[in-house]
């Protein structure tokens, strides 16, 4: 621990350095900035719990991290104070977006490989971005308390991936501690530190924005050039917007205000903006009264690569809805939407989101931090449909996809990595080619472990792909994925029918050679789902008129209680009202009542139950 | 075990009622209801409340139990009279179980003989008492009959040994026709009580039941489908898999093969779950319980009823006894309705009467509601243009939905 750490604004750059954790989902880059809190003395020791940096609810809940988390750390190093700007990342390789922002922040990067598990896809998708950005790799094995353990393998893997000797490899384990002092010293000795104009206008590059319902939006941002004080104007450089500074500091990880940040600093600010959209991640910070000329290199924007339709189940909670959007789109650069009805749902929403996690998350952040009960429809890929006419359109939803005089559908194609132990690539190659994929290559990592690179359709990946390939490769292989462009394909949209009336919920464009099974599938399931009624309902799959698949529920027989012997009539009301609250928890759909857990259900993919944390 | 009271508002210490209580009453049936919490066994399915000895503990006992109730049919009356509700004579009295057969005969009749000397019997009371029937003999139901009951009903539930063993029952089939012989000897009109869809029970083992019962000609049939009740051991036994869950479509079969059985000989359904040989045999009490009647209930865990306003006893006997000997009510909850849930009240109970709901007496959504109902075959569609929704052969079957139909969401 630091006796005197370096004070904020007034930092030598020298003795700053800027790094973040990187690594496949779980290796444990939380637990390991856990035991850097614990080691510089930021957090106490009665204070600490697991993932400290992990603080929704949903990332406690789930074991993830979600969001990444900026943390100014002081460390001593051979009698200097030194000031450590550490960034915990997510793994998930829906919130890749937010890696590559916060490798932006930094000038190395801890690459954190679980050392019973070795290199896998995000490791190889997050050490690509690093690399891009020019940051210094500071290799790390995670873990190593671990009886699997496998240190010598898999610093070989790793020195054979980046270059170096395997000797030079550090071995840590976040649990214990073990290694982490002398990981923090190589930071200090290894890293670059910042460079920058203390004399210039400043520049101070945008990498987070979160919105903070007692303290509005507070933006986090990497000081480039000259310096930020407390209560200045500052001016966004993209649209020229002003605001006056009213808290500037550090994370300590609790918010600490300071006398300002200068060169090579990492922070936030608060402006008391109340839209994340006037504070844009990638935007540059400068001073007003002395503005920059030419602001930093930003960020491509995230872009949605799966959409569904968010509805309300009480269709009076559509205002509710809204607002909740609007609020969460505060903290959630990645999140688009755009209103949308439904025959079947009434009012809603369409959103775009990056994967099936990251729309998990957010349907399960608005039930739970609005109170709402939503019903999201079966996601989506963006396909690209040409008329006959020449005219384009964009379809995100079934229900818009044109009717006859079609040209052309384009849909769109990633390029995917993945990595498993050789034994597999059969079985890999298979399910790939079941899923339309091209071979685009393969290498040997080490003796026994490939890559294998393929080009598929993005629909083909996004839904049940991981499950299916996890389950094939006895949980060894992982998967990365990239957008890729697009490509002609023979696409048909499949209908579901309930008692004759079309439910745009459940209905999906699917390959042609598909959509018999699809038709099968969500047939059989809404068979299993749907509670029976008072009367028969058939439910069919359709491709325009051509019935595909159809199957029936049973009306049913008995809905009575035989309970009205003795006078506790009471109980008998009270189940009443129960069985009118069950009744709430249904759609209509028609005539029919459809739970709210079967437009769930129907929509996930059998083997994806336990998806939670992939 | 037994099941949990309701929870509802505080219950004053005096027994007094609200004025909107005692408002009408002269106009109104009166009935008394006795609790007798005492079983020799606990079977698996029940979650009445009832004790068998060595559930009971100290603090009661069953040679009090008579004394007790005595204590509970004085304070009613003060309890009454105070509240200004009019004092009337019993239409109908109901001694039920537990096994109310369990206690001597003498001290049935003492507790009957008390609420008769405070209200009075009405001409041509229905006096009912529940037995099982392994609990009787001649002498017995001599004495009953002498002392003023006019009924008894027997908890037969099959006659069946493998069914009647799944559902812990003691008597063995021969017992039923002994005991149905001896009530009738006695003068008793007789009752008798089936379960169907008993878990390992075939449609000819339920029809082999019916058979049986129809044989002894009663008077009066109850045929209940098996409630599985939270907490009870044969609960436990379907969640270990130790006995098959039952199943709603076997149940519906079964319903519909009692009431083709029963019609056919000549027995008519004038609620869900019973059936009368004719109008004078209908249960006459429990009719005043789904009308919305006036009744006291005594005895541990009963509840009464005195216009508008529910309440319910304590529920252990040892806390009862305790109350009634500190000269408190013995109530441990109550509630006063409200317009909607009197109405709600009253169209969940009456439209499972074969005599059905008034049309006039629905609110809107409800008419809106009738000519759906007629649509989907779950009403007599004659009866509605006359002014009664009556439930249709399959509306019995799916009578709760047809409630949620009726009633406002
Ligand atoms: N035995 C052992 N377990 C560890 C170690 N580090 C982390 N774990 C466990 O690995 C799991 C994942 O740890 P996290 O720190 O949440 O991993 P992460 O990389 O932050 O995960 P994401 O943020 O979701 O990508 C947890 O169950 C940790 O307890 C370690 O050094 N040794
Ligand atoms: C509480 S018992 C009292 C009568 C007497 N002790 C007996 O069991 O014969 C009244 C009737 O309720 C019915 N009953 C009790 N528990 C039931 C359940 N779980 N499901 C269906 N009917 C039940 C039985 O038919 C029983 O005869
Ligand atoms: S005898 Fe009757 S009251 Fe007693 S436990 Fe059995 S069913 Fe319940
Ligand atoms: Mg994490």
């Amino acid at each position: 621990m630091a006796r005197t750490a370096p004070v904020p604004a007034a930092t030598d750059p020298a003795i700053i350095r800027n790094f973040c954790i990187i690594a496949h989902i779980d290796h444990g880059k939380s637990t390991l900035a856990d035991r850097m809190l614990q080691l510089t003395g930021v957090v106490e020791q009665r204070d600490m719990k697991a993932q400290y940096l992990d603080r929704m609810d949903i990332e406690r809940e789930r074991g993830i991290t979600i969001k990444s988390q900026a943390v100014r750390l002081p460390w001593e190093l051979d009698g200097v104070s030194y000031a450590l700007n550490m960034i915990d990342t997510p793994g998930h390789v829906d919130f890749t977006y937010e890696v590559s922002r916060s490798l932006a922040a930094c000038e190395g990067a801890i690459l954190l490989v679980d050392a019973a598990q070795g290199i896998e896809a995000q490791t190889l998708a997050n050490l690509y971005l690093a690399m891009e950005n020019d940051l210094t790799i500071i290799p790390v094995l995670n873990k190593i308390d671990l009886p699997a353990a496998q240190p010598e393998k898999y610093a070989a893997e790793l020195a054979n991936l980046i270059g170096g000797d395997p000797e030079d490899v550090l071995l840590v384990s976040g649990k214990t501690g073990v290694g982490v002092e002398a990981l923090l010293d190589k930071i200090v000795r290894d890293l670059p530190s910042p460079v920058g104009d203390a004399s210039a206008p400043a520049r101070a590059m945008i990498f987070d924005s979160v919105y903070d319902t007692y303290r509005g939006v507070v933006t986090y941002v990497r000081v480039v050039d000259g310096q930020l004080s407390p209560r200045e104007r500052i001016q966004m450089m993209s649209t020229r917007a002003t605001h006056e500074l009213l808290e500037i500091g550090v994370s300590s990880p609790e918010p600490t205000p300071s006398k300002g940040l200068g060169v090579g600093e990492v922070g936030y600010l608060i402006t008391g903006v109340k839209d994340v959209r006037q504070s844009k991640v990638g935007d540059t910070v400068t001073n007003f009264a002395k503005p920059a000329t030419e602001s930093l290199a930003g960020y491509a924007d995230a872009k949605p690569m799966v959409f569904s339709g968010l509805y309300p189940l009480e269709g009076a909670d559509y205002p509710v809805l809204r607002d909740a959007l609007e609020k969460l789109m505060l903290n959630d650069a990645a999140l688009v939407y755009e209103p949308e009805t439904s025959a079947a749902l009434g009012f809603g929403f369409r959103v775009g989101f990056l994967g099936l996690l990251h729309l998990e998350i957010t349907r399960e952040r608005l039930e739970r931090e609005y109170n709402l009960s939503l019903i999201s429809t079966a996601p989506n890929v963006e396909y690209e449909v040409t008329l006959e006419d020449k005219n384009v359109v964009h379809v995100t939803n079934p229900s818009e996809y044109p009717v006859g005089k079609i040209a052309e559908v384009r849909e769109p194609m990633v390029s995917a990595t993945i990595l498993a132990p050789n034994e597999f690539v059969g079985t890999i190659m298979e399910l790939c080619q079941s899923r339309r994929g091209v071979m685009g290559g393969m290498d040997y990592l080490s003796e026994d472990r490939v890559e294998i690179r393929y080009r598929l359709p993005l629909a083909e990946i996004v839904f049940d792909f991981f499950d299916m390939l996890k389950s094939r490769t006895r949980g060894y292989a992982s998967l990365d994925w990239k957008a890729d462009g697009d490509q002609v394909a023979d696409l048909v949209k499949v209908d579901i029918m309930l008692q004759g009336e079309q439910v745009d919920a459940f209905s999906a464009i699917t390959h042609r050679d598909k959509a018999y099974a699809y038709g099968v599938m969500m047939t059989g399931k809404l068979r299993e789902l749907i509670p029976r009624q008072q009367f028969e309902v058939p439910i069919q799959a359709a491709i325009g008129a051509r019935i595909i698949a159809r199957e029936n529920i049973r009306a049913i027989r008995k809905d009575v209680l035989a309970k009205c012997y003795g006078g506790d009539i009471t109980r008998k009301r009270k189940l009443l009202e129960k069985q009118k609250e069950g009744k709430k928890r249904m759609k209509m759909v028609g005539r029919v009542e459809v739970p709210q857990e079967a437009f769930i259900a129907a929509l996930s993919s059998d083997e994806s139950k336990d998806k939670a944390k992939k | 075990m037994p099941s949990a009271l309701p929870l509802g508002d505080p219950a004053p210490s005096d027994g007094a009622l609200p004025p909107t209580a005692a408002a009408g009453s002269a106009e109104r049936d009166f009935g008394l209801y006795v609790h007798i919490p005492f079983c020799a066994v606990r079977c698996g399915y029940c979650d009445f409340n009832t004790y068998t000895a060595a559930e009971l503990g100290g603090g009661a006992s069953q040679a009090n139990y008579a004394f007790t109730v005595q204590q509970e049919l004085q304070f009613a009356a003060g309890a009454l009279a105070a509240s200004g509700v009019a004092d009337r004579p019993l239409s109908t009295v109901f001694f039920g179980g537990g096994t109310p057969t369990l206690l001597p005969s003498a001290d049935l009749a003492r507790v009957l003989r008390t609420a008769v000397d405070i209200w009075g019997l009405a001409p041509g009371a229905e006096v009912t008492i529940e037995a099982n029937p392994d609990s009787v003999t001649p002498e017995s139901l001599e004495e009953l009959a002498r002392a003023g009951f006019t009924r008894v009903s027997f908890g037969m539930q099959s006659a069946v040994p493998h069914v009647l063993a799944v559902l812990d029952r003691t008597h063995s089939p021969a017992r039923v026709p002994l005991a149905v012989e001896w009530a009738r000897a006695a003068g008793l009109k007789v009752s008798l009580d089936l379960i169907y869809g008993t878990p390992g029970e075939d449609l000819q083992d339920w029809r082999t039941s019916l058979e049986a019962a129809l044989a002894l000609e009663p008077d009066h049939l109850s045929a209940y489908a098996l409630i599985i009740e939270d907490g009870t051991a044969l609960a436990r036994r379907i969640r270990r898999s130790q006995v098959p869950m039952v199943d709603d479509d076997d149940h519906a079969d079964k319903y519909e093969l009692a009431d083709t059985l029963l019609k056919s000989a000549g027995m008519a359904w004038y609620e869900v779950s019973n059936w009368a040989r004719s109008g004078e045999d209908q249960c006459r009490h429990n009719i005043a319980y789904w009308k919305g009647h006036d009744w006291w209930g005594a005895g541990p865990g009963a509840h009464s009823h005195i216009g508008g306003t529910r309440w319910w006893n304590v529920k252990h006997p040892a806390a009862y006894a305790q109350r009634l000997a500190a000269g408190e009510s013995p109530a441990a909850g109550r509630e006063v309705l409200d317009k909607d849930a009197r109405y709600v009240e009253d169209v969940l109970l009456r439209i499972r009467l074969a005599d059905g709901y008034p049309t006039e007496n629905l609110q809107s959504p409800g008419r809106r509601a009738v000519a759906g109902l007629i649509a989907d075959g779950l009403i007599d569609p004659v009866a509605a243009f006359k002014g009664a929704v009556i439930l249709s052969d399959r509306g019995r079957l799916l009578a709760d939905g047809v409630v949620r139909r009726l009633l406002p969401d």
